[in-house]
């Protein structure tokens, strides 16, 4: 204790005699690995497991469930019946296709995108327009998400700017499915940069100086030095864009004229149709998906990116 | 790295096209909102600041305001108490399970905001509307800080990770109990982490739409919600272009806050 009363401690700190029974406790603490970590675990966990997973799980138990069709009351018997629906009606499986469609669509497009951009950033602008950059694509992130899309309705309206650009009324594309690829494409656009220009930011100048010392030009540089080091950041930013187009319905009604996607057959089933179970049926395909995805790309060090 | 000038300005031309691509959409909004035109007509015709004035005198979307804000604020306060609580146990212990745990931390931000929406939705509907608490902003805030967690920890964790343990054992050696040394030297270290993850949580928070949908209770509006509403309505129109054209600008109020506390540009993880 003399070692901690010779130090300048704040005023009104504990006195050494009060905290007795802290002390007692803190270096229990410090002997019970297993107590700390149980401390430190209880009420995330009770959260996470219970409120999010319990939720998940209900859902899934739902899924199983019907609805009296005259009634509308919820029918508790397990059943296969809502899966059974799904795979064999053709509207869903053209649905499911395309809503991956749009999601690869997205996520191609932003990469595409993002590549340049990211590099340019990382590795050719100066330092101080590199700072200014980052908080440039930082700063649409932090506008509302309805925000930005709303704006395009406006852009893409008819005789808005985006066919005053292609001169005149009805020459733009108008809203519909390449709406939404676009629109979509906008929204993600930055959780596609930043994990890129984060992994650029850390692979070292000299490796790129090596290859070029090797006799590489700038082209075989970017495709076998950078390209493969940055595979985790792209698959990275491929999590984000892939999951938050695969589940979108906002951007869909807002810009997609009739489009639907699996999100709006989920949402018009819990709301107009009232029938839960086959909702949570229909959300199964996108959870389904989405862990696969996880799974498949969780030994390649993406999710550390994130 | 050595790069032909061809390769050089290439590059320059795709990120001026790609900030225009960001930015021309949210000029756009802007520029709209000066707009006499009640359908925005392109180019407007005449300017007026009419629209303004109405959008201020909008009860609706103050109040959607204040929703908003004060589950940002619950949602961010809990995500950084189990945040931070994650992020210490994932980086400082060794366990059975712990991958599991930093994936679990991941899947609601991962897994499509309409199944987390729907899942809350079903749990609330099937346990605990029968005990007799009903949806409300409560709900939205258990809804807000599932997801929130992992931008908390994600900043945590790293800051964490760079720290590493010598400053909290040269604490304890010098005689200072766990409290102390967590009080002392620890939350210091992490206060900037913990800003930028709470600045991101709330962000995050404020601007959800689709699991609010399905989480909150009748009558609580969140500013999304509103916007949402009002947003096929043609006579709102101009209102929500200004509504619209607020929120842009006051996206660059966390970005600056992010630049004064972190000089690591990035101003927090993702």
């Amino acid at each position: 204790m003399t070692a901690l009363s010779t130090v300048d401690r704040p005023a009104g700190d504990d006195t050494i005699a009060a905290r007795g029974p802290v002390r007692r406790l803190s270096s229990w603490l410090h002997r019970h690995r297993g107590a700390r970590l149980a401390g430190l675990l209880s009420a995330p966990l009770l959260w996470l497991l219970v409120a999010y997973l319990g939720s998940l799980a209900v859902l899934f138990v739902s899924a199983l469930w019907t609805v009296n069709s005259f009634t509308g009351d919820l029918v508790r018997q397990p059943t296969f019946a809502n899966f059974r629906t799904i795979l064999t009606e053709e509207v869903y499986r053209t649905v499911t296709l395309r809503s991956l469609g749009v999601a690869a669509a997205v996520t191609v497009i932003d990469v595409l995108i993002a590549l340049p951009m990211a590099f340019f950033m990382a590795k050719v602008a100066s330092p101080r327009s590199r700072r200014l950059l980052v908080i440039a694509i930082l700063t649409p992130l932090w506008a509302s998400y309805l925000v930005k899309a709303y704006a395009w309705r406006v852009m893409l309206a008819n005789d808005g700017p985006v066919d005053w650009l292609f001169g005149g009324a009805g020459n733009g594309p108008g809203y519909g499915l390449l709406a939404t690829v676009l629109v979509l494409s906008y929204l993600w656009l930055p959780y596609m940069i930043l994990p890129i220009y984060a992994g650029l930011e850390r692979l070292p100048d000299s490796l790129l100086e090596a290859s070029a010392d090797l006799g590489a030009r700038g082209g075989r540089t970017v495709r076998s030095v950078v390209l493969p080091m940055i595979v985790p950041s792209v698959i990275a930013g491929s999590i984000f864009t892939f999951s938050l187009s695969l589940g979108d319905y906002i951007t869909v009604q807002i810009v997609g004229g009739k489009t639907q996607l699996i999100g709006n057959l989920v949402y018009a089933n819990i709301g107009a149709a009232n029938n839960l179970p086959f909702s949570a049926a229909l959300a199964t395909i996108p959870v389904l998906i989405m862990v696969g995805y996880l799974v498949a790309v969780r030994r390649s060090g993406a999710l550390e990116e994130l | 790295m050595t790069l032909s000038r061809g390769a050089r300005w290439l590059l320059r031309g795709a990120m001026a096209v790609g900030l225009a691509f960001v930015y021309v959409p949210l000029a756009l909004v802007l520029v709209n909102s000066f707009n006499a035109d009640r359908t925005f007509a392109w180019p407007p015709p005449r300017w007026t600041t009419d629209w303004w004035v109405r959008a201020w005198e909008n009860a609706g979307a103050r109040e959607a305001l204040w929703t908003s804000t004060t589950a940002g604020l619950g949602a961010t306060a809990v995500a950084l108490l189990l945040g931070t609580l994650v992020a210490f146990a994932v980086q400082r212990y060794r366990f059975f399970g712990r991958d599991a745990v930093s994936l679990l931390v991941v899947l609601p931000i991962a897994l499509p905001g309409i199944v987390t929406g729907i899942a809350l939705d079903t749990a609330f509907r099937s346990l605990i509307e029968p005990l007799g608490v009903g949806k409300g902003l409560f709900s939205v805030i258990v809804g807000h800080a599932t997801f929130c967690v992992v931008v908390v920890y994600n900043n945590v964790l790293a800051r964490l990770r760079r720290l590493g343990g010598n400053l909290e054992e040269a604490s304890a050696d010098l005689g200072a109990d766990t409290f102390q040394t967590f009080r002392y030297v620890t939350f210091p270290l992490l206060r900037s982490a913990l800003f930028a993850g709470g600045l991101l949580a709330f962000a995050l928070s404020f601007d959800e739409i689709i699991v609010t949908t399905f989480t909150a209770g009748p009558g609580v509006q969140t500013l999304p919600i509103w916007i949402f509403n009002n947003l096929f309505r043609p006579n709102q129109a101009p209102v929500i272009n200004v509504v619209a054209a607020v929120l842009i600008v006051l996206s660059i109020v966390p970005i600056y806050l992010a630049q004064r506390v972190s000089d690591t540009a990035a101003g927090g993880r993702l």
